[in-house]
């Protein structure tokens, strides 16, 4: 098997990169001290960055992701476990997409 | 975030059962990674990484995200400059998760913690702050949880780039909305009430809109920035509302 030293070198600096992000918020907020402001926005931040990862999918793709989170939704918001979340939205997935 | 770190609380289950607890809550996303891990795997190749350089990525970078990204801009010989700056933008929403899960962290040694960071994954993450929230975290848990996730990942990257396309089109069978359920089951465990609204719809709105105007993976930073933004702006010194304080147990 082969190794080529640019691609080598690309995956290490690929690797300190995103070391270097998974850090830097952990760092900054020990470092500094946050004022009220700041940390109402801190906490914030957990929602909004899951809310950003779905919206596209969710709101602006098709029916069918529509569907399965619309299933996500309702099992997450009858407390039932996870797995039964993502069986409900795969199952809806495939089946909005046998049917339209 | 001082005021409130309702976390590190007594009646802490044992080491094992944290484990445990950990690699449970990972298994039903494991099963996300294992499409995504082969697919991921399979497209490397397809790209020019040996299965040995796969290995490599997905052990040294740990990113889906950061992965696919490297992937499309792969060359021969390999732009290092272009790929390693296209890691630091993909990876800018790490900093505002790792602001945020530092009162979680605050029982942990900060060399285990800078350890630990490195393999804080967007799941890891989230799961991590909804265990916190129940007042049940440790770092046998986080262990437990990101031992799998790193395991799954590296384990199916390669078997995809060894074995070629396993799975030709998840959409087919649905395992494409795997993530979005499971995102979707963490957001419902993180509402504390009336308060998140705004910032969620500003999320949600800069996400679409800049997932449809501007090319990459910029809509995650962006919501998330928009999110802290707008949460930043309606602060006040005294809110009327307390509601959410600590009642974020569920």
């Amino acid at each position: 098997m082969r190794i080529d030293p640019s691609a080598l070198a690309a995956i290490a600096a690929m690797g300190l990169a995103t070391y270097l992000t998974r850090i830097a918020g952990y760092w900054l907020v020990r470092r500094f001290t946050l004022s009220g402001r700041i940390s109402a926005g801190l906490q914030a931040v957990p929602g909004a960055i899951l809310i950003a990862l779905i919206a596209p999918a969710v709101f602006a793709t098709g029916l069918a992701e529509s569907g399965a989170a619309a299933a996500a939704l309702l099992i997450a918001m009858l407390r039932w476990p996870m797995l039964v979340a993502i069986i409900a939205s795969a199952a809806a997935a495939a089946g909005i997409r046998a049917v339209v | 975030m001082a005021e409130n770190a309702p976390f590190n609380q007594a009646s802490q289950p044992t080491a094992r059962a944290q484990l445990l607890a950990g690699a449970g809550q990972a298994l039903p996303v494991v099963a996300g990674v294992a499409i995504f891990g082969t697919v991921w795997g399979a497209l490397a190749v397809q790209a020019g990484l040996s299965p040995l350089e796969v290995a490599l990525m997905s052990g040294l970078v740990f990113s889906g995200a950061a992965q696919f990204v490297a992937i499309e801009l792969w060359s021969s010989p390999v732009a290092v400059g272009t790929i390693a700056f296209a890691s630091l933008l993909v990876g800018l929403r790490h900093v505002l998760m790792g602001a945020s899960i530092e009162p979680v962290l605050r029982g942990i040694r900060p060399g285990h913690a800078y350890l630990a960071l490195f393999f804080m994954v967007d799941e890891a993450w989230a799961m991590s702050l909804r265990r916190a929230g129940q007042g049940k975290f440790g770092i046998h848990f986080y262990i437990g949880l990101c031992g799998l996730l790193y395991l799954s990942w590296l384990t199916t990257t390669v078997a995809g780039a060894l074995l070629g396309g396993l799975v030709d089109d998840p959409a087919r069978y649905g395992f494409d909305v795997v993530f979005t359920a499971v995102f979707v089951v963490l957001i419902v465990g993180l509402w504390q009430g009336r308060r998140d609204v705004a910032p969620w719809a500003a999320s949600a709105i800069a996400a679409i809109a800049c997932h449809r105007w501007v090319p990459g993976n910029w809509y995650i930073f962006v919501g998330g920035a928009a999110g802290l933004a707008t949460a930043m702006l309606l602060w006040s010194p005294r809110p009327e509302g307390t509601e959410g304080e600590a009642s974020d147990a569920d």
